[in-house]
């Protein structure tokens, strides 16, 4: 570890706590339908987009027909991009000709993508055409952010509105969510990344001939890569457009491209927590929140960090400490330009978030650093967290940490004026449960099961955490690898389900929260009111998401990577 | 607890339902149709105006960088591309880091070996390479990045260290001074952005292409 690490550590989280404020208002503004600054640019092309769709903007929805909307629109995007996949061949801009993605692949990769995951099951450079890339996949990266994001604004309204049967309109929350927040932020995104080197045409891979011996020929995968890179990030999406991701250097070329990069996962996550104290009218409450979160992130890169910087003494004759002028550390599956610091950083956020996004290979990590994006997807990816879907699975914590406050001062709970009751925390348990239920349960059939167990890179301990990290990281939408992991038809089958459950049966008890607090009476704060806006409450926040995950899951990482590290430790190897 | 609010909530729930039952069979009417209709007409917008947007400003504000930084000689062949590693395995050349992108630097195959640290054939293969290159400059110890291999398999970059232990063996091929060599390597060290974010590295195709400048 080096004293510049912690420095590049320092200033994201300067410059990112600056922005949790304003990037909050603006999104307020945008999800209220006030008026923001690019009204004259934008205003008209969201009446089109009503016109065009038969959407009745002024009428609002209770909590059931905006998960209904929600589910038909998923729904019809996944039809639309298993049929692009299925029919690239024959589709234009397919200059590779690329031929059709087989039936399970392209089944996994519709529902990957639909639910915010990108788990690629794939290598892309040689899978999917420039079509496919654009149309069929980096439009999820759009759509499936905006959903997550108006879900959590759903569940804020729910909070915040009295005795009202409606949540919002989900038509309306999408377009203004597209228009206003995630197509602008893009546009001068992916320039930035250009300008850095990422790529953004449509032309053949080109053919080099190399510089020691033109004879040899080198094939160079190019492509519309800004474009999808920009919501891949901002939407935290992760689905690379080529099979490294953003450790590709044509994904993330440089230093400051990394930083944007890193920047635009946390963004929208962040700017949510001033926005559910805004709208909430508590913004103590929002900053207890978002300190909340940001504890979770120092402390799972510190590991990370730690970990990555003293590798296991494997080798001799090399120069693994770090110097000057090279890094030192575990570098196997990281490149020079990243290091080990800001390696370790990516993993935290990638994690932290449901981005998925790799800038080094997870699957090389040391097994405690490893450890940590494992357990920051199951912890429920509510450290600032995947856009909107870390909000509503944080809110849902919050509700089990009211729960579990009113218990011990003996008092029915209450949160922001709503009393909390059986049928809310019945809906958070849901939500909790379901998670760790699909992941083991997936896990636990697939180490018994020889197509389970027959695709993994690595023996022993780590190759249980292979086949655990893939439903976790599926059921989380977070799309993450230790990418050794092969693939067969029923991984392709199984993960497909693993991420559409986790994805859509935990949105689902959310809006009914959400549409069961919206209609309850405000209580005015008792002394016996347990306060949200204090450090305590932040304390306490962090106590409940660490003893939910724990309780849940550290026997399956006591399996895994705990054990990985101990026998490391001891020098053995498999 | 059980009082009037109670009553009142479920009555409020009720009239609710009521009227939702109405709401809800004209709304169900026409999600699937807003659905569809919001599909086709976002796809449009995100799916093929937005890139084919980017793509032209992209190719008028940055036309190098969005054709793939190629680097191009005079006839019009292309090297290579200045951020993608390509083999390098003669003395006379720097070498980059091993790769284990399809059976090395293909840039149509990127990726890591994804073993893992406890996998057993991982230090091995390690010790093998640093033993093989400790023959080449005995009693230094080898860079970690020199016997690693990298995410992408198509790192274009190595560390100056790296780079500095590669200098004895190209100034011997190449009649050389050493010191004519590190100082080439001075000259193409990309220190860190802003002097504090990443790392500091040589570009490979970089700094060879300056050696064969060089002996011009």
């Amino acid at each position: 570890m080096s004293a510049n690490g912690w420095l590049q550590f320092a200033i994201y989280s300067v410059i990112l706590l600056a922005t949790v404020r304003p990037v909050g208002i603006y999104l307020t503004h945008v999800l209220e339908g006030e008026r923001t600054w690019l009204d004259p640019v934008l205003r008209p092309f969201e009446r089109i987009i009503y016109k065009l769709c038969g959407v009745k903007a002024d009428k609002e929805m209770n909590w059931r027909e905006y998960a209904f909307a929600m589910l038909g629109f998923s729904a019809a995007t996944m039809l639309l991009t298993y049929a692009i996949e299925r029919l690239q061949y024959y589709l234009p801009w397919n200059p590779q000709h690329l031929a059709a993605v087989g039936t399970d692949l392209a089944f996994n990769t519709a529902a990957s993508f639909t639910t915010n995951t990108n788990w690629q099951f794939y290598t892309p450079e040689a899978t999917m055409s420039y079509l496919t890339e654009m149309a069929g996949l980096a439009t999820h990266n759009f759509w499936s952010a905006a959903a997550g994001i108006v879900v959590a604004v759903a569940l804020i309204r729910g909070i915040k509105r009295t005795s009202s049967a409606t949540i919002g309109n989900f038509w309306v929350d999408m377009t203004r969510t597209l228009l206003y927040v995630l197509m602008p932020a893009c546009i001068v995104y992916a320039l930035l990344l250009v300008w850095q080197g990422v790529p953004q045409n449509l032309s053949n891979y080109t053919v080099a001939h190399t510089l020691e011996q033109p004879s040899q020929v080198q094939t160079i995968g190019q492509g519309p890569v800004a474009s999808q890179e920009a919501p891949k990030m901002l939407g935290t999406n992760g689905g690379g457009f080529f099979n490294a991701n953003s450790a590709h250097p044509y994904e993330n070329p440089t230093p400051f491209s990394n930083y944007i990069e890193i920047f635009s996962i946390f963004v929208i996550g962040a700017g949510l927590t001033y926005t559910l104290g805004r709208m909430t009218g508590s913004r103590g409450h929002g900053w207890a929140v978002c300190a909340a979160m940001y504890v979770l992130f120092a402390a799972g890169f510190a590991v990370c960090y730690w970990a990555e910087a003293h590798p296991y003494n494997m080798i001799h004759g090399a120069q693994q400490t770090r110097t000057a002028t090279a890094p030192g550390g575990n570098m196997e599956g990281k490149e020079v330009r990243n290091g080990i610091a800001e390696s370790a950083l990516f993993a935290t956020i990638t994690t932290d978030a449901s981005c998925g996004a790799v800038n080094g290979m997870h699957d090389s990590f040391t097994p405690l650093g490893g450890m940590i994006p494992l357990a920051n997807i199951m912890l429920g990816e509510v450290v600032f967290g995947g856009v909107g879907a870390g909000m509503y699975g944080m809110l849902i914590y919050v509700v089990i940490a009211v729960f579990i406050a009113g218990l011990m001062v003996g008092r029915t709970p209450e949160y922001l004026g709503k009393k909390i009751e059986s049928y809310d925390v019945k809906m958070a348990m849901l939500y909790a449960l379901i998670f760790p239920l699909i992941i083991l349960t997936f896990a636990a059939i697939f180490v018994l099961i020889p197509q389970g167990l027959s695709v993994t890179n690595n023996p022993g301990p780590h190759g249980f955490s292979e086949i655990l990290y893939s439903f976790v990281s599926g059921a989380g939408n977070n799309g993450s690898a230790f990418a050794g992991l092969g693939t067969n038809w029923w991984y392709n089958v199984a993960m497909g389900w693993d991420m559409l459950i986790g994805r859509f049966l935990m949105m689902i008890p959310a809006l009914a929260l959400a549409g069961n607090l919206a209609q309850k009476k405000s209580v005015p704060p008792s002394p016996g009111t347990f306060p949200v806006n204090t450090p305590l409450f932040a304390v306490l926040l962090v106590g409940v998401v660490l003893i939910v995950g724990a309780l849940t899951f550290f026997p399956a990482l006591s399996l895994g990577p705990i054990l990985e590290h101990l026998l490391l430790q001891t020098g053995k190897v498999f | 607890m059980h009082s009037n609010s109670t009553i009142d909530e479920e009555l409020g729930t009720r009239e609710g339902h009521h009227v939702s039952h109405v709401q809800e069979s004209l709304v169900k009417h026409s999600i699937w149709g807003t659905s569809i209709r919001f599909t086709l007409v976002t796809s449009v917008l995100l799916g093929l105006v937005y890139p084919l947007l980017m793509t032209g400003l992209a190719k008028v504000l940055f036309p190098h960088q969005a054709n793939g930084s190629l680097i191009t000689l005079k006839d019009g062949t292309v090297i290579g591309s200045e951020l993608i590693a390509q083999s390098f395995t003669t003395d006379r050349y720097f070498h980059p880091r091993p790769s284990n992108a399809g059976s090395g630097y293909d840039a149509t195959a990127s990726g890591g070996t994804n073993l893992a640290q406890s996998n057993a054939k991982l230090p091995p293969r390690m010790q093998a390479d640093i033993d093989k290159l400790a023959a080449e400059n005995p009693g230094r110890p080898v860079p970690i990045d020199m016997v690693t291999y990298s995410a992408s398999g198509l790192d274009p970059d190595i560390t100056p260290d790296n780079a500095y232990f590669q200098a004895p063996r190209i100034a011997k091929a190449r009649g050389l001074t050493e010191g004519a060599v590190r100082s080439l390597i001075d000259a193409h060290i990309q220190g860190r952005t802003l002097g504090l974010l990443g790392e500091p590295r040589v570009n490979v195709l970089d700094l060879n292409l300056a050696l064969d400048d060089a002996a011009k």
